[in-house]
This record gives C-alpha cells, sequence and structure tokens, in this order.
C-alpha cells in the first residue's frame, strides 16, 4: 500500500542556518505517526512545509501519491489534507452539535440552498452525533461554544477537522495548555474519531505520544535522527541521549 | 412551536382586522399607517437578514428600497406618456409586472454594489455600502425627465387582477398579505442551510473558510436577496403612497432602516417589524408637540445602543424571561 | 487656460478641506477601529462657532481661535461620553450611536440658531485678490485656504514620522495590540487622537465658513466625500487622506465645472445641466469603485 505522506529529502534553509536538513519521512494509511524532538529541533517549519504555509528549498513531498511540493495551502485541504491550530476558532453562538453539524455540511456541500430545512438534514445530524458518541463531548452536545472550557474546545477543533474526513490530519501540539484529565479526554477523542485519517502529530507530552503513537520520529537540529515503534525509540542510545536523556519512562 | 405558530396567526388576524376597526372608530387615517408600518417593516426585515444574521453592516441599505420604487414610479411615467424607457421597454400599471420587476432591478444592483464592496470588511464595507448609495441618490436626482429632486407623482393606481386598489382597505390588505409572505419566506430562509452557513460566516468567517465555504459568494447571494427584498418593500411603497422619491434613498433613509431593526432587536425576525412601528410611532408621536423630533429621538436612540443589547425584544425576553 | 487653472486652484482648495476632514477620520479608524458618523458634526460646530463670534465681533482673527476652542472642547466632550463606550463595540452600534450624535447635533444647533444659515466674512486682510496668472486674479483668501492645508499637512507628516507621540499613532494604526503591549496608557492616546481629528474637521469647517453658508446639514454634506476619500485612500494612512483629499478634490471640482458644458453639445439645456451635475456628483463614487477594483484596501492603506 502506497503511503499517505511520503516525505523525501525535504531542505529549508533561511539564510545560512539549515532548519530541515534532507528529512525523509512516510505516514502509512491509518497510522499515527508522532514527531517529536527538542525545542527548536524544527518541527513547526516541517509542519508548515507540509501544509503549504512555507515554500521548501528542496526536496518533495507526496499526499496519496500525489506531487504536492509545489500547491498552495488550500489545494493541499482540497485533496485531504487536514489540520488543527493551537488557538481554537470556532462559531461561538452556536452549540457543539452545531458547530459539528456545520463542519460536516460544509464537507457534503449544499451549503446554499436556500429552501430546505437545515434542522431536517438527517445524514448530517446523524454523522454529528456518531462523531460525538465515544468522545469527551458527548454530554456538552447542547452546550453553547462560548460556555465550553479550553479543553473542550480543542476536542471540538479536533472533532470539525475530521468531520472533513482528511486522508492525512496534521496536528499541531494538541495537548498544549490541557490538564491531565483533559489530556487523557483527548486522547479517547482522538482515539475514537480518527476513522481512517492517518496522524502526523507533533507533541511534547511523551504519555500521549507512548499511547497514541504506531511510530515515532524524532527530530533534532533539523534531522531525523531515528524513526520507529515506541519500543524501538525507547531503546535507541542517540534519542536517549539527545532527549530522552532526562526522563526515565 | 404551536405556540408561536398561533401568536403568528393571532397577529395576522389582528393586523387584518385594523381597517374595519379604525374605521368603526373614525381614525381611518391609522389604516395608511400601519400600513406604512408595514412596509417598512418589510425593509427593515431585508435588511436585518444581512445584518443581524449575515453581520454585514451596510449603510446603503435605502438605495434598493429606492430603486425598487423608482421602477414602479418609472413605469408609471410612461405608461403614462405612451412612452417607452429607452425606447423598448413599455410602461405598466400592472401590479404584477411592476413589482417583480422591481425586485429584480433592486437585486441586480445589489449584485452590482455587493460585488465591489464584499472584497473589504470592516469600516470600509460600511463607508463604501453608504457612498454607493448616495451615488444612486444624486443619480436619480439628476434625472429630469424623472422628476429630479420632486420625485414621481403616481397619479394612478396600479392594478391587480381586477381589485380595486384606490380603495385604501383593500389596498392594505394586499400589503398586509404581501408582508406576510415575506416574513414566512425569510422565516424559511433563515432556517435553511444556507441560512444557517450565513450565520456561521457572522461569527467566525475564517473558521467557515477553513472549512472550505466560498464566503464571498455566500454573502453576495445573501446581499442580492437582501437588496431584492428592500427593492419588494420599496415598490410597494410607492403603490401605497402613489409618490417615488429621491429621498427614499437618501443615506438619512438607510440609517432609519438600521434603527428600526436595533430598536427591535438584531437578528430577531419579528424585531424588524416591532422596530418599524415603534420608530414610527415615535416620530409621528412627537412630531405632534415638536418639529425638532429629532432630538429626543436621536437621544433615545444613543442610549439604546449604549446601554441596551438586543433592543426591545432583548428587553422584552429579559423581563419576562420567555421568548417570542 | 486660465479657467483651468481657476478651477484647479478651486479643486485644490476643496481637497485641502476635504484631506483636513479625512486625516482626523482616517486616524480615528485606523487607530482605534471606531466609526464615526458625526465627524462632519465637529466641522459644522466650528464653522457656526466661527462665524457666529466673527458676526458678532467683527473679526475672523477672533473667531478662529475660538472656533478651534469649541470644536476641540466640543470634541473631547463627544470623545469622555459617547465615543469612549464605543471602542469595545460593534461597528452596527458605533455607527447607530454616532447617527443619534447626529440627530442630536443638528437639532441643538437648529435650536441655538435657527434654520436660517449664517453668512460670515471673509477677514479684510484677505478680501482681495491676487494675480496667479496674468489676467487671472484669484481670491486671496482662497490661497490661504490652501496655504493652511499644505501647511497643516507638513505639521502632520512631521508630528507623525519626527515625534514619539507619532510613533504610537503609527503603531497604533497598524497593531493595536501592540501600542497596549508597550504600555502606552491607551485611553489618552485615544482621547488626544480624537481631540486632533476634532481641532481638524474644526479648522476645516472655519477656513470654509467665510466661504459657504453656514447651516445645518453641511456636515453631512461633505461627510460623504471625506469617507471616500477614506476608503481610497487607505484607512488609517494619513498620506492617503492626502493624496486622495487633493486627487478627488479636483476631480468632483473639475468635473461639476466643466461636464454640464460639455454635454450641452449632445442635449437641451436643463436636461444636461441637470445631468452634468448629477453626473460631477456621482464622479468621486466612480473613482472610488475604480480604486476599489484594482486595489480593495485603498491606495495606501497601513497595516495588513
Amino acid at each position: 500500500m502506497s503511503p499517505v505522506l511520503q516525505i523525501d529529502g525535504l531542505v529549508k534553509r533561511f539564510g545560512g542556518l539549515v532548519a530541515t536538513d534532507a528529512v525523509s519521512l512516510t505516514v502509512a494509511p491509518g497510522e499515527i505517526h508522532a514527531l517529536i524532538g527538542p525545542n527548536g529541533a524544527g518541527k513547526s517549519t516541517l509542519i508548515n512545509q507540509i501544509c503549504g504555509e512555507m515554500r521548501s528549498n528542496g526536496g518533495t513531498i507526496h499526499l496519496a501519491g500525489r506531487d504536492i511540493t509545489h500547491l498552495r495551502a488550500a489545494e493541499r485541504v482540497s485533496l485531504g489534507l487536514g489540520r488543527t491550530f493551537q488557538i481554537t476558532s470556532l462559531l461561538d453562538d452556536m452549540t457543539v452539535r452545531q458547530n459539528l453539524g456545520m463542519a460536516i455540511q460544509a464537507r457534503r456541500g449544499g451549503h446554499s440552498r436556500l429552501f430546505d430545512i437545515a434542522a431536517s438534514r438527517v445524514k448530517i445530524w446523524e454523522e454529528a452525533d456518531e462523531a460525538l458518541a465515544g468522545s469527551g463531548l458527548e454530554g456538552s452536545a447542547e452546550h453553547r461554544v462560548a460556555d465550553l472550557a479550553h479543553g473542550e474546545k480543542k476536542q471540538l477543533e479536533l472533532l470539525m477537522a475530521f468531520a472533513l474526513r482528511p486522508k492525512l490530519m496534521l496536528l499541531d501540539e494538541p495537548m498544549a495548555g490541557l490538564g491531565h484529565l483533559e489530556s487523557q479526554e483527548m486522547i479517547a477523542t482522538l482515539r475514537a474519531t480518527r476513522g481512517d485519517a492517518a496522524m502526523l502529530l507533533v507533541e511534547h507530552d511523551m504519555e500521549a505520544v507512548f499511547a497514541l503513537a504506531d511510530r515515532i520520529s524524532v527530530l533534532v537540529y533539523g534531522r531525523i535522527v531515528a524513526s520507529g515503534t515506541a519500543d524501538e525509540i525507547r531503546a535507541n542510545p542517540a534519542v536517549r541521549e539527545a532527549y530522552l536523556g532526562e526522563e526515565d519512562a | 412551536m404551536s405556540r408561536a405558530h398561533l401568536g403568528l396567526i393571532a397577529v395576522f388576524i389582528l393586523l387584518a382586522l385594523v381597517p374595519p376597526v379604525a374605521e368603526a372608530l373614525g381614525q381611518s387615517s391609522m389604516i395608511r399607517l400601519i400600513g406604512q408600518v408595514l412596509i417598512l417593516g418589510m425593509a427593515a426585515a431585508s435588511l436585518n437578514f444581512i445584518l443581524g444574521y449575515g453581520g454585514m453592516v451596510s449603510f446603503g441599505h435605502a438605495a434598493f428600497y429606492g430603486i425598487g420604487g423608482y421602477v414602479v414610479g418609472m413605469l408609471y411615467h410612461h405608461h403614462d406618456a405612451g412612452t417607452a424607457f429607452l425606447g423598448i421597454i413599455p410602461g405598466t400599471t400592472q401590479m404584477l409586472i411592476t413589482v417583480p420587476a422591481a425586485i429584480f432591478v433592486s437585486g441586480l444592483a445589489a449584485l452590482l454594489v455587493g460585488a465591489l464592496a464584499l472584497r473589504t470588511g470592516g469600516v470600509q464595507f460600511i463607508m463604501i455600502t453608504l457612498a454607493f448609495a448616495q451615488m444612486f441618490f444624486f443619480l436619480f436626482v439628476s434625472l429630469k425627465t424623472y422628476g429630479g429632486e420632486d420625485g414621481i407623482m403616481v397619479r394612478r393606481s396600479n392594478e391587480l387582477l381586477g381589485l380595486n386598489l384606490r380603495d385604501v382597505p383593500t389596498l392594505y390588505w394586499v400589503v398586509l398579505t404581501c408582508a406576510a409572505g415575506y416574513y414566512l419566506f425569510l422565516r424559511r430562509l433563515v432556517n435553511s442551510s444556507f441560512g444557517q452557513t450565513i450565520a456561521g460566516i457572522r461569527q467566525n468567517e475564517r473558521r467557515m473558510a477553513a472549512m472550505g465555504v466560498d464566503t464571498y459568494r455566500t454573502k453576495l447571494l445573501a446581499f442580492v436577496l437582501s437588496g431584492a427584498g428592500a427593492g419588494f418593500a420599496g415598490a410597494l411603497m410607492v403603490i401605497f403612497l402613489r409618490f417615488a422619491s429621491p429621498d427614499m434613498m437618501h443615506w438619512t433613509k438607510s440609517g432609519e432602516l438600521m434603527v428600526m431593526v436595533i430598536l427591535g432587536g438584531v437578528g430577531t425576525l419579528a424585531g424588524p417589524f416591532i422596530g418599524a412601528g415603534a420608530l414610527f410611532t415615535l416620530e409621528t408621536t412627537l412630531g405632534r408637540f415638536t418639529e425638532h423630533w429629532a432630538l429626543p429621538v436621536g437621544i433615545i436612540l444613543l442610549i439604546v445602543v449604549l446601554a441596551t443589547k438586543g433592543g426591545i425584544i432583548g428587553l422584552v425576553q429579559r423581563l419576562f424571561g420567555g421568548r417570542k | 487656460m486660465i479657467l483651468i487653472v481657476e478651477q484647479f486652484l478651486n479643486g485644490l482648495q476643496y481637497g485641502v478641506t476635504l484631506f483636513l476632514l479625512a486625516a482626523g477620520l482616517t486616524l480615528i479608524f485606523g487607530i482605534m477601529g471606531v466609526i464615526n458618523l458625526a465627524h462632519g458634526a465637529l466641522y459644522m460646530v466650528g464653522a457656526f462657532a466661527a462665524a457666529w463670534v466673527t458676526l458678532q465681533t467683527g473679526s475672523f482673527w477672533i473667531g478662529l481661535p475660538v472656533g478651534l476652542i469649541v470644536a476641540a472642547g466640543v470634541g473631547l466632550a463627544m470623545e469622555v461620553t459617547v465615543i469612549r463606550r464605543l471602542y469595545a463595540r460593534d461597528h452596527l452600534d458605533q455607527v447607530l450611536a454616532t447617527f443619534a450624535l447626529i440627530l442630536i447635533f443638528n437639532q441643538t444647533v437648529t435650536l441655538i440658531f435657527g434654520r436660517q444659515p449664517l453668512f460670515s466674512q471673509v477677514p479684510d486682510l484677505l478680501s482681495g485678490s491676487v494675480q496667479v496668472l496674468p489676467g487671472l486674479p484669484y481670491p486671496a483668501y482662497r490661497l490661504f485656504v490652501i496655504g493652511v492645508g499644505l501647511a497643516v499637512a507638513v505639521g502632520l507628516y512631521l508630528l507623525i514620522n519626527k515625534t514619539r507621540v507619532g510613533m504610537l499613532v503609527r503603531a497604533g494604526a497598524s497593531n493595536r495590540q501592540m501600542v497596549r503591549a508597550l504600555g502606552v496608557d491607551i485611553g489618552r492616546l485615544y482621547t488626544a487622537v480624537f481631540a486632533l481629528g476634532a481641532l481638524l474637521a474644526g479648522l476645516a469647517g472655519i477656513m470654509a465658513s467665510p466661504i459657504l453658508a453656514v447651516q445645518v446639514g453641511m456636515g453631512e454634506e461633505i461627510i460623504l466625500a471625506t469617507f471616500v476619500v477614506v476608503v481610497v485612500g487607505g484607512v488609517g494612512s494619513v498620506k492617503g487622506a492626502f493624496v486622495a483629499g487633493l486627487v478627488l478634490g479636483m476631480l468632483d471640482t473639475m468635473l461639476r465645472a466643466f461636464l454640464p458644458g460639455m454635454l450641452q453639445g449632445l442635449m437641451p439645456g436643463p436636461e444636461a445641466q441637470a445631468l452634468g451635475v448629477g453626473i460631477s456628483s456621482m464622479g468621486i463614487y466612480l473613482m472610488m469603485a475604480i480604486v476599489l477594483l484594482l486595489r480593495p484596501r485603498g491606495l495606501f492603506a497601513a497595516g495588513d
């Protein structure tokens, strides 16, 4: 099976600084792939290049076999690339269920239908309820988004991003700012809603990484120094030295 | 939902009873006044759709109201003079033609203005809609053929299916039916997928765009529908009052419509009608005491804006804790 | 040729008036994010104060400073009582509140001065003409207005580009949050900017008072053209207000002067006149439409 995401020899320079140093990475369909590394390793730069918000200086990016290296961000979205942002941006006056319904409606189309009754679009609401079930938000379905806690908002963002059914989801520090309980809920939501989507997860929270990831890649000074399963990474001496050194998990 | 339905039907019946009741009480002038309120309510309601639901603060709405009115006026003028507009379109006083024509032309104008104005946002959008509306005002003032500053006197009433529209009650009932129909249309629109999308755009345009919605086109469609609605109201007003004037397009008229929307409660369906009633009552009552009635109206408006959120309906909701 | 130069100067004079109004308005829009429909009221207040004092004392040179003080004072009062509460509100509330202010101002002025317009006089010192070109005597007062306007433009340029306050203004025009983060007393900055805008508007009104009929409604007439200037010049840009003000002022004046005549050749007299006036009135709006097609944010939009 061809990988959902294939990065080959990606290079990004800022003047004399090489932020991304011939990075090669693959994400298999349905896989959760975590990207970890110390601060300043170049994780955000890499994510921005994959999304299309930053142009690379060399190398290629393929999404489900298609070369997207030179496509604009919006085009990559329409080809199945999803992304969550660190700062939540939702429809505050509507309920959780309505927000989710809006995302599903956007995907299904027909958002310019003038004479239907939105509440009667059964398939949309069924899908919304399905997505809510099993996530941490099921109980808050009828709450206004403006009244939600920070962690709940982040979960909703996640649900809405997945509602667009991307092939690959880029998650930029989804655990940032969450307390222990909220993190657990986020992990549960991630597991419940990902469906068939593959995920590339940039994260500092090691507990979340080891709980979720099928495979982990370690980025240090713009280079991938190790890539493998959670156990392989834990055992890798170079990784331990560069990154996990202080922690004895 | 049933209680709301019953409420609407009750209101409709009450309004329909206005002519016989007014005549019995010797207050025939009330029929004309309430008729005007209904029409202004329609204009305000059309504005409320893009303003309250869509979050687009358009200060040029009166332009479309006036253009709709002028279509009726101009068609009458040509009918009376026996000439044709631009040499090809004959005049008419058939309401079944004049009103749809008015709706179409004002919708077209809204398309032109909206296509340009919606490329901007914020303060710019407000100023641009204001400027374009005033441009239309100047245009119509300069057309001497159509009365220029003085406007058009529509001496013969429009005709509709053999009804006698010179009879004020009959004309009133026609207006009432149109207003009711427009209200139901708006209600359906608001609850549609389109209505939800527009509401979403008001709350967070970036989010909607990130989900793949073409916000420019969606807003433009809303703007056109809204402009067409205003044209509908304008046409009815000219038919009702038998007079079309450039003042219908003046930016102060846009201001009046906005005041009606906010007095009644932004973003509710009945609000614009209530606001129209409130403002009209305020103006005519105060007008009886002083020619400077605009001063207390201004003060009241200022207080309403600064001190409340949600206008009259919001006030009622807060006082009674229920929903209208 | 002489006619053209004369109208060019007229256009310059009108343009300078527009600039004075637009500069204040664009700063208020850009820095405070407030849309103030009642800006024209300050123009009117300045004109009325100066005209009345001039008529009472017989001297424009007393009317001028009094007018400025009154305009600045009224502006301050407006900011403290109303505008201040609008900074955090959405645009609809701002539009309606300032619309209410227009109603209040207009009626109050009518109550004080009645409905008859005031006619102020050009000061004796400037009542003559200057031979701008051989065969073209041009009113000295109008040249004075142009001079004052250009001087203000230079002054504003220096203020904004060479002083610390000006730096805050420039920063605020493109990034409100940043100014707050700099620890500046935002409240005082806003009040100062608003007062400056009021002063400029009042000055425009005072300058115009000997030339125009000073009456209620003069504010609304000119505020629309001012909005167009702000939009074309770019919200937040004083440079844009200057360029757009002068260009639009000249465009408007030239159209009004020459278009009806040009149309006379094509259609009967009164119709040509009315149509000419109509299209001239539309001229600046058409210009705005064209600029927006090419640059939706105006010519010199500040910030992002």
